[in-house]
């Protein structure tokens, strides 16, 4: 995060031509990130024409905003966008806080073994993949083969519905399996953060009488609060950037109503199946999502600004 | 006095009870899965099924991992993600510290521009469907450069690699090398690059954990079977519950459960790796998220 300095000082540039070597340098990731990144940001304008691939981008037709229009008065628009907020709504409510959480009750472990021991743990599943992930949870939630189902069925002597079929489980799976996975490593940070904590202050509340859930709250909380601020904004930047890969390896035809997210779609509607003739529909529906989400980045950068002068640029 | 005293040392001790409670809970719930995978990846099928199995392999058998390990697509899968993995990161982290470098040079011209260049894709892109098209205009559809190319670089990771270089290696240090005739390249391959091997060693990790556990460029842009990776047939059988075939499956006695631990099977097989370096390694990973924590 950049912290903005008043009155920075100028630094003096050098002639180019002495760096012409460092230029060569930037050659390749510029030639990579033109190819990759901005040709693709050109390639946007397919969601303002008919693309046929025939007639490659340039030759199809304009047809305006169209695209769009089909998408905003298609049927599925509002259902795709309920489902897309409430699920990153959701995510972040459960999946910010906890760390923070952690990280405090973690710093006030002493035994610093036990300490070491738990993080390597927790932090684990972090490397765990995403196909992996999903795997297991379908594995230990089935409704008859899985730990799951066998503890109904051990307590009721009848086995459970299939919990993959209920939208309404759907979200919980999503977000709370996430947390399983990060909440460990997303403390890390928090808990590098504490470590530089000024035992003076500990010493100086102590002598006042604080006792250790109070130093907690008074002491360690506050020295974390931008380190919470930074990471709040990054999250909220990401916002609608829900994670294809998982919500896609999640979804089945019986939790679509709340499965069904933009990024999905697009992949339905522009790669899978039936959809391949409707690459510029796809595309607009995720160039919408985007530019919503790029306007997103910039008000809450602006407004982080102010209130806390951190921001991301 | 001394009573209030006590009373603050009882509340403590509830406080941290309290604190080793919740984390000692929380640890148990992150292990209680990961053992329960292994464990059931060594039991008997039907017992696994039925729920016999809460923390120990029961009836221990090796079966599942002589299915496995005999079919060939995993071994070929094994042997692509290798490559993905290999070839990505040695490109991944060049790209990446050929780019941090001149990014970390605060008296470059334009590096401002540049950076700007750099960082606007982090927060836009042209998405999914630009993509698929530009790998497809590229001609590179169903090869293995469509799974490396498109990630040649994390812009997030320079960032972090850019940090680095600039909070350890002094201006001074380059200044005196000037006045010495050093130029910037030899520089940067005598002094940057020795001096950065901790930050060489997260980006390598990194990139090389992202790789292993990628499958959605595969994904979209793979047909042909013998360029998939692992993750692929993970997901064909974890998740679409494909069937293996062959006949060490029908003939066995537990057909109908063989399923169950060929899944918890095929998970450990897979993720073994990654597991038996992380606890030697996992300090550099949280080197790097503290390295990138100070600055952007």
């Amino acid at each position: 995060m950049k912290k903005k300095k008043a009155g920075s000082a100028v630094i003096k540039k050098r002639d180019p031509r002495k760096d012409w070597d460092l230029y060569l340098f930037l050659l390749l990731p510029m030639i990579y990130i033109i190819v990759f990144k901005y040709l693709p940001m050109g390639g946007l304008v397919v969601a303002f024409k008919n693309y046929k691939v025939r007639q490659g981008i340039w030759g199809s037709d304009w047809v305006g905003i169209d695209q769009f229009v089909r998408f905003f008065e298609s049927y599925m628009f509002k259902d795709i966008m309920v489902n897309t907020f409430v699920l990153s709504f959701y995510s972040i409510l459960v999946s910010f806080p906890i760390p923070v959480i952690f990280a405090l009750t973690i710093n006030s472990v002493q035994n610093k073994r036990f300490k070491k021991v738990t993080q390597t743990i927790v932090n684990m599943p972090h490397f765990i993949s995403t196909v992996v992930l999903v795997g297991v949870l379908m594995m230990i939630f089935h409704n008859r083969q899985g730990i799951y189902g066998n503890i109904v069925h051990m307590i009721t002597g009848e086995y459970p519905a299939d919990l993959f079929a209920s939208p309404e489980a759907f979200r919980h799976f999503y977000v709370w399996s996430a947390v399983w996975q990060n909440f460990g490593w997303d403390s890390i940070i928090y808990t590098a953060a504490l470590s530089s904590v000024d035992p003076s202050y500990h010493e100086a509340a102590q002598m006042d009488g604080a006792s250790r859930f109070k130093r907690v709250i008074h002491v360690d909380l506050p020295t974390i609060i931008p380190t919470i601020v930074t990471m709040l904004i990054l999250k909220m930047g990401h916002v609608l950037t829900l994670g294809f890969e998982k919500i896609f390896l999640m979804q089945n035809p019986l939790n679509i109503s709340a499965s069904q997210v933009v990024s999905t779609y697009v992949y339905e509607m522009g790669i899978a199946g039936d959809g391949a003739g409707n690459f510029s529909y796809a595309t607009a529906i995720g160039m919408f999502n985007n530019v919503i989400q790029f306007i997103l980045v910039v008000i809450v950068n602006k407004i982080s600004k102010k209130v806390s002068e951190t921001s991301l640029w | 006095m001394k009573t209030s005293t006590k009373i603050k040392n009882k509340q403590d001790r509830w406080f941290y009870l309290f604190c080793y409670a919740v984390v000692t809970i929380l640890t148990l719930l992150v292990l209680y899965p990961v053992i329960y995978i292994v464990s059931a990846s060594f039991s008997n099928s039907d017992l696994v099924a039925q729920g016999k199995v809460w923390l120990w392999p029961v009836k221990p058998t090796l079966q599942a991992y002589e299915i496995i390990l005999k079919r060939p697509q995993i071994w070929n899968g094994y042997k692509n993600t290798i490559i993905y993995t290999v070839a990505g990161t040695l490109l991944n982290v060049a790209i990446t510290l050929l780019c941090a470098y001149p990014m970390a040079r605060k008296n470059l011209r334009g590096r401002g521009a540049i950076m700007f260049i750099f960082s606007f894709t982090m927060m836009f892109s042209g998405g999914m469907i630009p993509n698929y098209i530009l790998v497809r205009d590229l001609g590179i559809m169903n090869t293995r450069w469509a799974v490396i190319l498109p990630g040649a670089m994390s812009v997030y990771n320079m960032i972090v690699c850019r940090t680095f270089i600039e909070n350890n290696i002094p201006d001074e240090m380059l200044e005196a090398a000037q006045i010495d005739g050093c130029s910037n390249t030899q520089f940067f391959l005598r002094m940057v690059l020795p001096l950065s091997k901790a930050i060489i060693a997260v980006l390598t990790l990194w990139y090389g954990v992202a790789h292993w556990n990628s499958y959605f460029n595969a994904f979209l842009y793979l047909r042909d079977q013998d360029l998939y990776p692992l993750q692929i047939f993970l997901k064909e059988i974890l998740i679409q519950s494909e069937q293996l075939g062959g006949e060490d499956i029908v003939d066995a006695d537990n057909v109908s459960t063989i399923y169950v631990t060929l899944k918890y099977c095929i998970i450990v097989v897979s993720s073994a790796p990654l597991f038996c370096v992380y606890p030697f390694v996992q300090k550099h990973f949280q080197k790097g998220v503290m390295v990138g924590s100070v600055k952007g």
